[in-house]
């Protein structure tokens, strides 16, 4: 018998519209030392599971029908005191932020501890040295010195490992870990997943691993799950699942996965009962996007950047103590050529985004040069020709939910832009060409009269494009432009800019650190670390033979998700 | 300035006085001096702790103050400590029950808290608890005991009755402001990962609540609550009028009425000297509290 069943489970949540379902009558089960995965889109129900099983379901949420076990004993009908008591002892969870699951008030030690005390009869010194051995079973060194630090004072990847100690506290059966390494660096993250793969052999624990990640889940994952709003589509051994999928929505997932081994041009099957559709066709050689637009290509550059430096200061304290400066981006120098697409690669506090806005003037650099099409964008604009040509660079935000007015009409946003500065007859002419670009970018008829609220986050994304379109750029800045969306929309969002390139002869920086993303995205790409560049080069060869270590070392780790053929 | 005020010999002298006598004090007290003079004279004096003499009582400055001091300390003492005791609990209380009819009470009544004004709540009080009950007394401050130049009520049974009325109305206000802020500072902090990882741990909800999350509620509240302080004492100005209470407040108004300006230039000193202490008592106790910002100052 598996040790933890899960049968025909109905987590459901009344609200005045009546009951939502967030899984429907699902199934699962977990051995000793296996690793299941559980595998969705955001909204398929797949972090309510694991809150169901803890009995830490968010309060109006409840088990409407099922029945979980753990061994003999009946979970989901157990009292509230009994089930506290079996939490942490008998399974364990791991979230998904280490920078907000620890306490900050309280020392690493005094977490442990206390965790420690709570389950185990071991006295205060024993509690000590097996919180001691536990960090140093997850890889933490000078565990003795660590052991009395505070949260702040352990790096992100560092944190997580603290949270598997804490988990690990009171050797736990089956440990639940919802999104465990989303929030981490992909060097960082590799560690984490073999850190866990390891342990669970190990000490023999069964593992539910949750998260949106394919390439996570092919390479840690012994069984995966599909689940698509709140059903369970499939579920079987992880090589037959990503090779050989049956259901629909499996393929279509799949299919719209990035794959890390090869380059494609388009993303197929991205529309299981989702939005998307054909772009709409406009004779560009009529219409208002079309003017003022060359088809030249070729290898001259439209942007050059040379000797780009960003020196951040931080405010001196109290008493003139000396602030701290953090050089974000050093001695940066590249060039991008008309209608490629430039891509810039690298770890969180690479400086990758600082470029972004040293390039859109929200930053002014510390010293060097930007020059587009032979303008120099630090010099004061000296005249009206001047300005045109910096509104030919245009940017898109990472966060879809945070980068539209919320009080303001979709189809005001998107003319705000050609409003501001001149580029129709009227307000009218404005708000028709708007309504035009929301249909380019795919989005129905009605939506141009509705509010950002109204729209789901890869809608939302399809609005900011629009809105940078309203300019009529030449040069798109992609900043993170996906990650925070599902890998269906994700991959829509990627065939649509792919297509806009084409058809708008745009030349796109996109930045990004999510390795797979750059591949099927890119023509060149620039490798960052510390805010230098270490490597650039034709993506593809980037790809293939990396020169430098730190890029081989990247995409040695990069979570693969090989596609055949 | 001092013409928009008033002449304050008009007051010190009756209605028997001559020109002569006029001219003598104006001249004795340094009242016909330029301005800029008068002011650098009372600059040089106020850093040589002098800070003038009384008009209205002939008694140095400094002497009158620290008479009145004890009475509004104490004041502000007992009503800070109803206000953040109180404050704190039905704060905690309402958050952990979010959902009840006494939270739901407590919510309801600690708004009249915030709209009444201060005096209003302090003839209601004096109305109900010494006109109508006549359990404790309507004004003064009752017995004292004089322990070397500090008075204190504290300890005799009338100077506690007399504390208490003039304490709940100072502390009121600050009390539904701070309740309301740790409220929903721990409703916040209830809803953070790291609560929910203590629960995944199968932590009691008792060691939740005050071990994690109480004290993490505190950072921010610490702050306005300190600021809060500084206007109790600041407040007791009109809780002290209307309990004529010898403290330093009822002072100041008496001196408004007497146009005695060295009085209230050095309350208004006495004031901000207060303000000044209590935020810096405040950025300690932050520091103490909270280690991320320990590691920020040691760098």
């Amino acid at each position: 018998m598996a040790m933890l069943d899960i049968k025909d489970l109905t987590i459901e949540y009344p609200d005045r519209h009546g009951v939502f379902q967030a899984t429907k009558n699902v199934n699962l089960t977990v051995n000793r030392g296996e690793i299941l995965g559980i595998v969705g889109e955001s909204g398929a129900g797949k972090s309510t599971i694991g809150n169901a099983v803890m009995g830490l379901l968010q309060s109006p949420g409840r088990i409407g029908q099922g029945e979980v076990y753990l061994d003999e004993t009946r979970l989901d009908t157990l009292p509230f005191e009994d089930m506290r008591k079996l939490r942490g002892k008998k399974i364990a969870m791991i979230f998904q932020d280490p920078m907000t699951s620890l306490n900050p008030l309280e020392t690493v030690e005094s977490q442990l501890v206390e965790t420690i005390e709570l389950h185990l009869k071991l006295g205060s010194a024993g509690a000590r040295a097996r919180a001691v051995s536990l960090l140093d079973q997850v890889g933490i060194p000078d565990p003795e010195q660590r052991i009395s630090q505070y949260p702040h004072e352990f790096s992100g990847g560092m944190r997580q490992r603290v949270v598997i100690a804490l988990a690990l506290a009171a050797e736990p059966d089956v440990i639940i870990a919802d999104e465990p390494t989303t929030a981490l660096d992909v060097s960082i993250q590799a560690q984490i997943l073999d850190l866990i793969r390891d342990l669970c052999r190990e000490k023999n624990v069964g593992m539910i691993l949750v998260t949106h990640d394919m390439g996570v889940i092919s390479q840690t994952a012994d069984r995966v799950a599909v689940m698509y709003r709140g059903k369970l589509v499939e579920i079987g051994d992880t090589k037959q699942i990503t090779q050989n999928p049956q259901h629909e929505y499996t393929k279509a997932l799949i299919s719209a996965v990035p794959p890390s081994n090869m380059r494609i041009d388009r993303f197929q099957h991205v529309g299981f009962g989702k939005e998307g559709g054909g772009l709409k066709e406009f004779d560009l050689n009529n219409h208002w996007l079309g003017q003022g637009r060359s088809d030249e290509k070729g290898d001259a550059a439209i942007l050059q950047i040379k000797d780009l430096n960003k020196v951040f200061k931080s405010t001196s304290g109290f008493l003139g103590s000396k602030g701290v400066e953090t050089h974000a981006v050093r001695d940066v120098s590249f060039e991008v050529s008309t209608g490629q697409t430039f891509g810039i690669v690298g770890e969180s506090g690479s400086g990758k985004s600082t470029i972004a806005r040293l390039i859109t003037g929200i930053h002014k650099p510390t010293s060097g040069q930007v020059v587009f099409e032979g303008l120099d964008l630090l010099a004061r604009p000296k005249s009206r020709q001047d300005l045109l040509t910096k509104r030919q660079i245009q940017m898109i935000f990472q966060d879809p939910y945070s980068s539209l007015n919320p009080r303001m009409r979709v189809e005001n946003i998107v003319a705000e832009p050609i409003i501001v500065n001149n580029l129709a007859g009227s307000r009218a002419e404005a708000i028709s060409i708007a309504r035009d670009l929301l249909q380019l970018v795919e989005l129905d008829d009605t939506a141009g009269r509705r509010f950002p609220h109204a729209f789901s986050g890869g809608q939302r994304q399809r609005i900011s494009i629009a809105r940078a379109l309203a300019s009529r750029p030449r040069f798109l800045i992609c900043d993170e432009p996906t990650s925070a969306l599902d890998v269906s929309i994700q991959a829509q969002i990627l065939n649509l800019l792919k297509d806009l390139q084409a058809r708008l002869n745009l030349t796109l920086l996109f930045i990004s650190h999510d390795l797979p993303v750059m591949r099927q995205m890119c023509d060149q790409i620039a490798v960052m670390r510390y805010g230098e560049i270490v490597e650039t080069g034709d993506a593809e060869g980037i790809f293939v033979a990396p020169q430098h270590s730190y890029t081989q070392d990247l995409i040695s780790l990069m979570p693969k998700f090989e596609r055949l053929g | 300035m001092f013409r928009f005020v008033g002449d304050p010999i008009e007051n010190m002298l009756g209605q028997e006085r001559t020109d002569a006598d006029v001219e003598r004090l104006r001249d004795q007290l340094g009242l016909d001096d330029p301005f800029l003079l008068q002011y650098w004279n009372f600059l040089a004096d106020a850093v040589q702790g002098n800070l003038g003499i009384s008009f209205r009582q002939g008694r140095p400055v400094v002497e009158v103050l620290i008479e009145r001091l004890p009475a509004t300390l104490e004041l502000a003492f007992i009503s800070a400590l109803f206000a953040i005791l109180f404050g704190v609990l039905l704060g905690v209380y309402t958050a952990i029950r979010s959902k009840g009819w006494l939270t739901n009470l407590i919510l309801t009544v600690s708004l009249v808290g915030v709209s009444l004004p201060t005096f209003l709540i302090g003839i209601l009080l004096i109305y109900l608890f010494a006109v109508e009950l006549g359990w404790l007394p309507s004004f003064g401050r009752g017995d004292t005991v004089q322990i070397g130049w500090w008075t204190t009520g504290l300890l005799t049974i009338s100077g506690l009755k007399a504390i208490i009325l003039p304490a709940i109305t100072l502390g009121l206000y600050q009390m539904t402001l701070i309740m309301r802020l740790v409220r929903s500072e721990m409703s916040e902090v209830l809803n953070s990962d790291y609560i929910r990882f203590a629960r995944a741990r199968g932590l009691s909800e008792r060691t939740i609540n005050f071990k994690h999350a109480l004290k993490n509620t505190l950072v921010p509240v610490i702050t306005i609550t300190g600021l809060q302080l500084g206007s109790i004492i600041a407040f007791a100005i009109v809780t002290e009028t209307v309990f004529q209470w010898p403290g330093v407040g009822l002072l100041f108004i008496d001196s408004v009425q007497f146009v005695d300006i060295p009085v209230m230039a050095a309350y208004l000193m006495f004031i901000s000297v207060m303000f000044v202490a209590i935020n810096l008592i405040v950025d300690i106790l932050y520091v103490i509290v909270d280690p991320r910002l320990r590691i920020e100052g040691a760098n």
